[in-house]
């Protein structure tokens, strides 16, 4: 047997990722917590519910059209929260910092943090600073925790134990933005683009949903590994069958056309603000309609349905009217040859 | 997108589909021979728009999947030099060779780094004058003119330390072979994007010799349905030729300039395809007048010696003789995640595809 290495794809989202969280992390840190694979740990102090989360950004570059690592660090961790049926209250902020770095550059990243962190009425109420040598960071990485209060009722959103046949699947908004903007920013190919990053904290949009009453099953921020990922853990999590219509997923007209040149499905690109709900088909049009009147889920759709047929498995009704099976991303998107 | 969403109206996919079934009256097997191809009717959901009496196969199309775990080793060899910086297209990355990949040489060190063209590589031995910079050129008459052009760019810049692995290939011998070897193929979905460098005359062999029709396809789902239309057509009548579907882009006579710079850099030479063998005439070695940039000539390396897969059966995917779920190995040791074959690897493999869309 050869020696084992850490690859890139295992810190895609994907099914690397999956099998080193289950067959290394899960293996050594085992408990009743973790075993609920929820964006974020549920916990109990008194008679009080907490939702805790812990993420790091790394991205490259720090700097990007619609925000900077420090907006993703804020709402990632916001995200990540909220998702999982909590009110966001307060998040930590550490950082590991390149020696040499500009100090304007690190206070546009703080002064966006703090930005992105009123909006979402969080506070960063602790925080870490490491400085390494030249070379053993690129630039800045963060890492944020978070607290959030969650209301009995919504304890199992997290998990969708809830989630049935005929339940409709609902996005805010079009997808791929986040990751085809970094991806421009990277000067890739000299790719000038004007797509920006849909980066923003979603608590609000979620908790107008959450208030109208709607029968919300299960909740996800599509991140990396983006749409299709999601998908995926929705049938895993819920042993149902879920159909996608390509049709009604949108995506912006610019940045379709940069997956398309670059070979790149939009639906394994990343999003840092596109939340994916299951809702009981009899409240998806208030779902909808409520999420339009936000202005994070103007271009809010029904995208699809939970179904009996082909159980654990998502498959997407394509725009010409074909069927294929989406899977999770094994390693990394790769750029094709032809 | 304007001249991408008016091939993929729905309505002209589902009149095309009535069409293919209106004349579809007996068995045939289509196999397309480009892994561009194969893509695009996993994504598009295209063989679930065809009558169950036409089967699509996929042949020998795919890049990486045609190249030997040799190759492989070799790249891998070079990549553990420290005076060397492998530059290479994403699909190569995973493909296995005999005890190693390119991945795996990464995250243990070596310094491999992903280009969409050898013009990135170019940028990058200009950047590290001293490292030689080895660029593995893999793909047929689509990619290997690029290989060309980098290669003379190197020569007029002098750039001393730009350095091309062929393992470049031509595609008719392949389709010959394969009906050589008693591979039952009812007609040819030829590549579109070869095509578009070479012509439409490659392939005049195919019907003249072996009854079996070419039609040279787009990417789009129009394209592909309506070659096969055109494909089941000329088996109705019984007569077989060469035809273009793709007319916006291939012109009978090819890319005259691409095809020059190819023959200028590259001479045909046999070649060893995975699954076939060795193909007289079929791969292109880098010729004398460029021979100082043949990572080949140039570079030393400990090349380890090739051990073949167990079982694997590959060859008999490619040459559409098994489908991968035939494979003892499909989805139980071979997956996505941990490739045997080269066929799991690329998108545009045939046990790729299949094992994401139909497992």
């Amino acid at each position: 047997m050869m020696e084992k290495y850490i690859q890139i794809g295992h810190g895609s989202g994907g099914k690397l990722t999956h099998s080193l969280i289950k067959d290394l992390f899960y293996k050594y840190f085992e408990n009743r917590f973790l075993a609920r694979e929820g964006d974020s740990a549920l916990l109990e102090a008194g008679s009080q519910k907490l939702a805790f989360t812990t993420d790091s950004y790394v991205v490259d570059p720090v700097f990007f059209p619609g925000g900077n690592i420090g907006t993703i660090a804020v709402c990632g961790t916001v995200n990540d929260l909220a998702v999982s049926g909590a009110i966001p209250r307060y998040i930590s902020a550490a950082f590991i910092i390149e020696e040499g770095l500009a100090f304007q550059e690190l206070e546009s990243v703080v002064s966006a943090m703090a930005e992105e962190a009123r909006r979402a009425n969080v506070l960063v109420v602790t925080g870490d600073t490491k400085v390494v040598s030249k070379g053993q960071c690129d630039k800045l990485f963060i890492n944020t925790s978070g607290i959030g209060q969650v209301e009995e009722k919504y304890a199992e959103i997290g998990v969708g134990s809830g989630i049935r046949a005929g339940d409709k699947i609902i996005i805010n908004g079009s997808i791929a933005r986040h990751g085809m903007a970094v991806m421009a920013a990277r000067n890739f190919q000299g790719f000038k683009s004007d797509i920006s990053s849909d980066c923003s904290p979603l608590n609000t949009l979620i908790s107008d949903v959450l208030d109208t009453g709607a029968g919300i099953k299960f909740m996800r921020d599509a991140t990396r590994g983006g749409l299709a990922t999601v998908a995926c853990e929705i049938t895993r999590l819920s042993r149902y069958g879920i159909d996608i219509d390509e049709n009604s997923v949108p995506v912006d007209e610019n940045v379709r056309g940069m997956c398309e040149l670059l070979g790149f499905d939009p639906f394994y690109v990343a999003n840092e603000g596109k939340v994916v709900m299951v809702a009981d088909a009899a409240d998806a049009e208030k779902v909808v309609q409520t999420m339009k009147s936000h202005p994070l889920g103007r271009d809010a759709a029904v995208i699809g349905e939970v179904v009996d047929e082909h159980p654990g498995r998502a498959v997407l009704h394509t725009g010409i009217g074909g069927r294929r099976i989406m899977d999770m991303l094994a390693g990394g998107q790769l750029p094709r040859i032809c | 997108m304007k001249y991408i969403d008016e091939y993929r109206d729905r309505e002209l996919v589902s009149n095309l589909a009535e069409k293919i079934a209106s004349v579809a009256n007996r068995q045939v097997a289509l196999m397309e021979v480009c892994g561009g191809h194969t893509w695009a009717m996993q994504k598009f959901g295209i063989p679930s728009l065809l009558p169950s009496n036409v089967k699509l196969m996929s042949g020998p199309g795919c890049p990486v999947c045609v190249t030997g775990k040799g190759f492989i080793d070799h790249v891998v060899a070079l990549s553990r030099r420290e005076d060397v910086i492998v530059t290479t297209f994403g699909d190569l990355m995973r493909v296995p060779g005999s005890s190693s990949s390119l991945e795996k040489e990464k995250s243990r060190g070596a310094d491999i780094r992903l280009v969409y063209s050898v013009l990135d590589a170019l940028d990058i031995a200009r950047e590290n004058p001293s490292k030689k910079v080895v660029f593995p050129g893999i793909g047929f008459e689509t990619t290997a003119p690029g290989t060309a052009a980098g290669i003379k760019n190197a020569a007029a810049e002098n750039i001393e330390n730009f350095f091309v692995l062929s393992s470049h290939k031509v595609m008719p011998p392949a389709m010959g072979t394969l009906i050589d070897e008693g591979v039952k193929i009812d007609g040819y979905i030829a590549p579109g994007h070869v095509s578009t460098i070479t012509g439409s005359g490659i392939y005049r062999d195919i019907p003249q010799k072996y009854g079996v029709g070419c039609v040279i396809s787009g990417f789009e789902p129009v394209d592909i349905l309506q070659s096969v239309y055109m494909l089941l057509r000329q088996i109705n009548k019984g007569r077989f030729c060469v035809e273009i579907q793709y007319k916006r882009v291939v012109k009978p006579e090819g890319n005259k300039i691409a095809l020059k710079m190819m023959e200028e850099v590259f001479e045909l030479r046999d070649d060893w395809w995975r699954g076939f063998g060795v193909i007289p005439f079929s791969g292109m070695g880098i010729g004398e007048k460029f021979a100082r940039f043949d990572a080949e000539k140039m570079i030393e390396a400990e090349v380890e010696k090739t051990v073949e897969d167990k079982g694997c059966i590959c060859g008999e995917i490619l040459k559409g003789l098994k489908r991968p779920d035939e494979c003892p190995l499909f989805g139980k040791v071979c997956n996505t995640v941990n490739p045997v074959g080269a066929c799991m690897v690329s998108h545009e493999g045939a046990c790729n595809a299949y094992y994401r869309f139909n497992s």
